[in-house]
């Protein structure tokens, strides 16, 4: 059976993660990032991936990793969602990793598994695993072509790219142009690739690489995901305990802490959701089931956790001074990102036979 | 302390001595109830050992596998869940000797007297009078949502024995015999068409003093052991996927193409991911419970439970279509168990409908969560420190 708790170790882990994130990603340091030249945090990445050895979670022992598994990865996911941090550790640590690692790609695992370099797959944001996406063209040894929607790819070191015969090149990022595009999502921007007959180095065929990635990048999404509503219902509470209006705190308020209720048993819901996806994808038992169905679950929790913030916390949430716009922006994008809920629901039709008329 | 093998040990000797193929049902739970085997967390002489709880499935499951009758715990459930706990808290031995191993066995079946039509959700608001007169207490007033009052030898009762206090403070419980004359059964027909449960009316029946369980004025303390272990009995079960509500719904799905347009896929499909990840939140505080860290998840368990299954038999009615406008039966009947499946969508439907509202509204639910486990303040309190009979009603 599924083990949905958090070991010792686990935990360990988390508060691990949560004390260095809280020396580098505090939220008004995060706000101020977003609009400089380096919306990532390399210094928190170098931090994470470097000084704790968390990029190689997925990667065997024997490859330079730590030889971890998805349960881990989605602790340090949690985490990393509670304070939105702009690290490109969903993107290089588990989806550019998944598809080396179907790949059998073993010098640039060990890159990347030790954080010295940052990879991004150019396949864009919101594609499902199984869905259509965009190639370049593979010609007389160079690639041609431009690729939008690639999140964190501003970061890379090395872009992995599918292509039209088939394979999945490894284009370093100094011979692509890559252009920042302006992003719904401030902590996690996407970016333009243009080739103009870079030189790509063949891993392997695409379908299958990509497909394993996105399904690993939908799965552990739902930890990312369960984050963010943590985050905004902890602090929500936390506020409406605090602010008074007509004399009394507004938490009191009967038709609050409804609300505030209803969206505990969201949060609660979604914590067994993804801990089901999580070790599914550690045991490969039921794996496409326990994605799709994370993920039909989880894309309306975090946005109505987020939403419910800026609404519960009302003037000062509205502003861009206070965090809970970078949730809302987080939330709503990760609605999008691997595949729509409803997208999911969609390949759950297929997987567990409630067909469509 | 005794052990699993000392458990096995016993097991195996009560069924030597006294073979189920052979010997009488009646006689055969009673001779496990002297055994010590009946509830082995309960004290020696009163059908268990003193055990650690999480060992009676040892012996339950050497009984199943040798075919020995059980005491059918679905028909006897207020008095294991409700009455026997309390009992054993608060009972003098005299009430312990007489009355628990009759429950066990099923001899006797109890029911609740604690709601009433003016006492719902505020329960400690509740308006039946106890007087005492000699050694005796004289009860008048009306029950309600009894079930099994119809079947029951025993009652467990609380009443107002003091209308000048507060009202958590002037209530005493009692254990009430139904056969006594002034106990009025009336069955309660609901919207479903049939009667689960029954209307009690209780006029000037006199219950002595030695069947008091708990000092005088003291009954709300007593009752909150019986409350809590409704709500334990309530949730850990463990469910297979489709294993709840979602189950036929889906079966009809599969087996009815001519019934599907889209508008009902995409919300069937939503319920299914919802009904899904609830029975792994169910799961999940499962795991916590075996792993000894409960969590306060059990409160939005039964909420989501609640609303799932109403929303889902819903869509089933909706489904059906031509059949959607019938019913399968509105037979007024007494059934002995509730199957909350059993039946056809409609019945389904109706019957959810009571999901919310039984033990524990979905409004008091979620109540509960914002304050005890979000820490948001309390409702309001404008009764604390107003004597009963100046309440508003």
């Amino acid at each position: 059976m599924t083990d949905l708790l958090y070991s010792e170790e686990e935990e360990a882990l988390r508060s691990a993660v949560r004390d260095l994130l809280a020396d580098h990603c505090d939220a008004p340091g995060v706000i101020a990032r977003t609009e400089s030249d380096a919306p990532h945090d390399l210094a928190a990445w170098k931090a994470l991936a470097d000084g704790m050895g968390l990029a190689g979670l997925l990667v065997p022992e024997a490859q330079g990793g730590q030889g971890a598994t998805h349960r881990e990865v989605a602790v340090v996911l949690e985490e990393l969602g509670r304070s939105v941090a702009p690290v490109p550790y969903l993107t290089s640590a588990v989806v550019a990793t998944e598809a080396l690692l179907a790949c059998g790609t073993e010098d640039l695992l060990a890159e990347l598994a030790s954080g010295r370099r940052i990879g991004a797959l150019a396949v864009a944001l919101n594609i499902a695993a199984g869905g259509a996406y965009k190639v370049v063209r593979h010609e007389n040894g160079s690639l041609h072509g431009e690729l939008t929607g690639i999140a964190d790819a501003a970061a890379a070191d090395v872009l992995l790219v599918p292509a039209d015969d088939g394979g999945l090149y490894a284009v370093d990022a100094d011979a692509a142009t890559v252009t920042p595009q302006v992003s719904l999502d401030l902590t996690r921007p996407l970016a333009t690739v243009t080739l103009n007959g870079a030189p790509g180095r063949l891993l392997g065929d695409a379908e299958p690489a990509v497909r394993r990635a996105l399904r690993a990048g939908a799965g552990l999404l739902a930890s990312e995901q369960l984050g963010v509503a943590e985050w905004t219902l902890t602090e929500t509470v936390r506020y409406l305990k605090e602010r008074k209006q007509f004399n009394r705190p507004v938490g009191g308020f009967q038709a609050l802490k409804h609300r505030l209720a209803q969206l505990w048993l969201e949060v609660v819901s979604l914590r067994a959701a993804a801990r089901n996806a999580a070790d599914a994808l550690a045991t490969g038992a039921d794996v496409e089931v326990a994605v799709a169905v994370a993920q039909a679950y989880a894309a309306a929790v975090a946005v109505h956790a987020a939403e419910e913030a800026v609404q519960l916390h009302a003037g000062i949430g509205m502003t861009w001074e206070h965090p809970a716009h970078l949730y809302l922006k987080r939330a709503k994008a990760d609605s999008i990102a691997y595949g729509t809920a409803g997208a999911h629901r969609e390949a759950l039709a297929e997987l567990v036979d409630l067909p469509a008329p | 302390m005794t052990d699993a093998a000392e458990l096995k040990r016993r097991t195996a000797e009560l069924l030597a001595v006294h073979p189920p193929a052979t010997t009488d049902r009646m006689d055969f739970l009673k001779a496990r109830f002297d055994a010590g085997l009946a509830w082995v967390h309960y004290p020696e002489g009163l059908g268990g050992l003193g055990a650690p709880r999480s060992l009676q499935v040892v012996v339950d499951t050497e009984l199943e596998a040798a075919g020995a009758p059980d005491n059918d715990p679905r028909r006897i459930g207020i008095g294991l869940g409700m009455a026997a706990p309390t009992i054993l808290k608060y009972g003098t031995e005299e009430q312990k000797q007489r009355l628990l191993r009759p429950l066990w066995t099923g001899e006797e079946v109890w029911c609740q007297l604690f709601s009433e039509p003016g006492a719902g959700s505020d329960l400690a608001a509740l308006g039946t009078r106890a007087v005492r007169e000699g050694g005796d207490w004289v009860v008048n007033g009306q029950k309600v949502w009894t079930s099994s009052a119809h079947l029951a030898r025993w009652a467990i009762l609380i009443a107002r024995t003091d209308p000048d206090v507060p009202k958590h403070a002037g209530i005493t419980y009692f254990l009430c015999d139904m056969t006594d004359p002034g106990v009025e059964v009336r069955p309660l027909r609901q919207i479903t068409g049939e009667a689960e449960f029954n209307e009690v009316f209780l006029t000037d029946v006199r219950i002595p003093d030695s069947r008091r369980l708990g000092e005088v004025g003291d009954g709300w303390r007593v009752a909150q052991t019986t409350l809590n272990n409704e709500r334990v009995a309530i949730g850990g079960m463990r469910l297979p996927r489709e294993g709840g509500m979602i189950g036929p719904v889906s079966k009809t799905w599969r087996e009815r193409p001519e019934l599907r347009t889209h508008d009902l896929h995409q919300r069937l499909l939503k319920l299914w991911v919802e009904a899904e990840v609830a029975r792994l939140a169910g799961e999940r505080l499962r795991q916590q419970l075996v792993a000894g860290q409960p969590g306060p998840e059990g409160a939005g368990m039964k909420l989501a439970f609640a609303r799932l299954n109403q929303e889902i038999s819903g869509l089933e009615v909706e489904l059906r279509g031509e059949e959607g406008l019938l019913y399968d039966d509105w037979t007024m009947r007494r059934p002995e168990l509730v199957d909350f499946v059993g039946r056809d969508a409609g019945y389904r439907y109706l019957r959810s409908k009571g999901n919310s509202i039984e033990g524990g509204t979905s409004e008091v639910l979620l109540n509960i969560v914002a304050e005890r486990v979000l820490g948001l303040p309390s409702e309001p309190r404008t009764d604390k420190d107003v004597a009963w009979k100046d309440l508003a009603r």
